[in-house]
């Protein structure tokens, strides 16, 4: 399965029953100079070149650090902001090439939890109307059947229907966050992109939307695309997990496999940071601490984005980006790195950092 | 043990609203050892900020006040109380005694003054320093703390850093006069896991160096387990449970602590099974009945007892306080009962 191979235009033909197929997206936002006439001087990098699968009723996890590119993957998508390049089919139809009716069409079938439920509901509307909202945009049935969705809804994911009539402000986070996917199911799409859906919430709350996420998608059949920076909110949920840097996927599996044998380096040193509740397991870890901050996607360092923070990196690397294909066929197992079969912890000798390509 | 370096007891810290009371702090007492790294868990509006801005008399007032309550110091000049200090004589522990780190190293840095200014200034403010002296030493102090090209950073303003940079700025001005007692205010939570990786790991090799003692608040258990030699539990203003490490991690005793732990996704078990999560909201502190146990609105195993004012803290180690109603026999069986279903004591 050697995505980035795949012919543009021709529609996708991967086994399986696939929903998503995105194929060679890319996303590059110009900067601009200048104050009468604004001259493009260069451009941010934010998805750049990037094609991934999503088999219906699954949850494909997207992880990576801020400034990856796994919103911005997410948003072009879903034609909230227009792509650069690339094209991403929707149950065979490439949803960045419709407009009018067939926009409105693809948009019932996509929809998108937000991360932060205190900015993603507006203030002044009450509950009922913000899961109405959806529907009216999309002209969907009359007033009456769209308040008995919304009461429907309402009780779908946990909520009580007295509550149709409160503003925002009456809840709490968690439940803020249950009417942010209550107006997310409101047109029964078949795809729902949750970007950060539990980062602002405390742990006990996480777990509680967690769930209700993992029960709607068995009753509903429903397809996640789930992003999120916390690795262990995303093992949880995910059947696989794309890992992003700086604009591109570097790595691509199984969840279970990706977290038990990671090949990318980068890979390997994010799932090693991520702190596990466990006292005897932190003291006995190797932590392998990367140098350095992520480079800028505006600037990203030539060949492999990840050299000069890689314990790996050799000349090749400085030149030459790696495909992203499997080095183990037959697991759907692929990474982008040209020495993934080196030790993956840096040894003394070679952990001295590499010298920056700027 | 060794003499504590700072003793908080009976702490009560309360804000006043138009609305009414919150007891955000509700008889707080612990102590910090010299050297350890204290860590302090809850949910937002538990408390442990409110607990962090008390020690240091940095809770606006109005409408925050300390009601009641002591805060001893035990520096080389003998204890001193720090809650009847008034401002001049807490300004000159600030900073020098004790020093702290907060959570957003994007707003807590001045964004008009440079960084070598904002490093030096506790040298300045508590010794005197002249500029030039105190520049040269925030050198010497963004150096240690693993700036690259220090010489040329100083001159920079913090728009010109990096996250995790500012927050290995702000560590380097924490430790500027070699604290007895560093307060980190969830020091990583706005950083990557690369990056929170760097700084942890920066604040246990500073705490080496300079022999520092550290509270550490933060949400994150994972953290907590990596950094911290003590734990508090904090829930709705109280300490529901207090233990060591390895006795909060693997003989938690509160019902509260049992549903951190089982909401947790975690890495290192295999994770198909729901999480277990603690059912209904955190408690809202205004004007709330104080005179019963914070937790029973969510408690699976509430009974009458629990609405009969806040439990007493049960000793179960020289290390271990809890504080609730349940049997010593009954915490042991539901406990264990609890943890296994979700895989948290794999």
């Amino acid at each position: 399965m050697s995505a980035t191979e795949v012919q543009p235009e021709a529609a996708p033909t991967t086994g399986g029953d696939v929903l998503l197929s995105v194929r060679r997206l890319k996303k590059h936002f110009p900067i601009r100079s200048g104050i009468l006439v604004r001259r493009k001087v260069g451009a941010v990098y934010a998805v750049d070149d990037v094609s991934f699968d999503v088999k219906r009723g699954e949850t494909m996890g997207l992880v990576g650090e801020s400034g990856c590119g796994k919103s911005t993957t997410a948003r072009v998508i879903l034609r909230l902001i227009p792509e650069t390049s690339g094209q991403a089919f929707l149950d065979g139809v490439n949803v960045l090439s419709l407009d009018g009716k067939d926009l409105r069409d693809a948009r019932k079938d996509m929809q998108i939890i937000f991360q932060d439920p205190y900015a993603s509901l507006n203030p002044r509307m009450r509950v009922e109307d913000i899961i109405e909202e959806p529907l009216i945009s999309l002209r969907v049935g009359d007033g009456a059947s769209r308040r008995k969705r919304v009461r429907e809804l309402l009780n779908t994911v946990g909520l009580l229907p007295d509550h149709a009539e409160r503003f925002p402000h009456e809840f709490s986070g968690g439940q803020r966050q249950r009417i942010g996917v209550a107006r997310a199911l409101a047109l029964r799409p078949k795809l729902i992109m949750c970007d950060e859906p539990v980062s602002a919430l405390d742990v006990s709350i996480q777990a509680q939307i967690v769930n209700l996420l993992d029960e709607l998608q068995t009753e509903l059949n429903l397809t996640y695309v789930f992003i999120a920076h916390d690795l262990s909110v995303v093992k949880h949920v995910s059947d696989r997990v794309a890992v992003m840097y700086l604009g591109r996927i570097v790595e691509l599996s199984d969840a279970e496999e990706l977290y038990r044998n990671p090949q990318h380096p980068y890979s390997q040193a994010l799932l090693s940071a991520v702190p596990v509740p466990d006292p005897t397991k932190e003291r006995q870890r190797q932590r392998i601490v990367l140098e350095g901050d992520v480079p800028s996607p505006a600037n990203p360092p030539s060949g492999c984005h990840f050299h000069p923070r890689c314990w790996k990196a050799q000349e090749i690397c400085r030149h030459e980006y790696p495909p992203l294909e499997s080095k183990r066929p037959g697991l759907g197992h692929v990474t982008a790195c040209h020495f993934p079969d080196l030790p993956s912890t840096p040894e003394p000798a070679a952990a001295a950092p590499a010298s920056p390509a700027s | 043990m060794a003499e504590p370096v700072l003793s908080v007891r009976n702490l009560k810290t309360y804000f006043s609203t138009r609305a009414g009371q919150v007891k955000a702090v509700n008889d707080v007492t612990f102590d910090v050892y010299p050297g350890e790294t204290l860590g302090i868990v809850g949910e937002s509006g538990s408390g442990k900020t409110v607990l962090s801005l008390s020690i240091l008399g940095l809770v606006p007032d109005p409408p925050g006040k300390i009601v009641a309550g002591e805060v001893i110091l035990n520096g080389p000049d003998g204890p001193r109380d720090l809650v009847q200090m008034n401002e001049k004589q807490l300004r000159s522990v600030r900073g020098k005694d004790i020093s702290m780190i907060f959570q957003d190293p994007m707003t807590s840095l001045n964004p008009v003054y440079k960084i070598g200014d904002q490093v030096g200034e506790p040298l300045v403010a508590h010794h005197k320093a002249d500029k030039k002296a105190a520049l040269k030493q925030a050198e010497e102090l963004l150096r240690r703390v693993g700036i690259a090209n220090p010489s040329k950073r100083v001159k920079e303003y913090p728009h010109e850093f990096s996250g995790g940079m500012r927050q290995r700025a702000m560590i380097a001005m924490a430790l500027a006069n070699n604290p007895t007692i560093l307060i980190a205010d969830e020091p990583t939570t706005a950083l990557d896991v690369t990056i929170q990786a760097q700084i942890l790991e920066l604040m246990q090799a500073m705490q080496r160096d300079y022999g520092s003692a550290i509270i550490l608040i933060t949400h994150d258990l994972g953290v907590i387990a990596g950094m911290a030699d003590r734990v508090l539990v904090m829930y709705g203003g109280r300490v529901v449970e207090t233990g060591t490490a390895d006795e909060i991690f693997y003989n938690p005793q509160h019902p509260y602590t049992w549903g951190l732990l089982g909401s947790l996704p975690r890495l290192d078990a295999g994770g198909e099974a729901q999480l277990n999560a603690i059912p209904g909201s955190p408690p809202n502190l205004l004007n709330m009945d104080d005179q019963r146990c914070p937790f029973v609105n969510r408690c699976k195993f509430v009974h009458e007892q629990c609405f009969k004012g806040f439990p007493e803290y049960e000793r179960l180690s020289d290390t271990q306080k809890v504080a609730c109603t349940l049997s010593t026999a009954q915490r042991k069986d539901l406990g264990a009962k609890e943890l296994a279903s979700t895989g948290a004591l794999l």
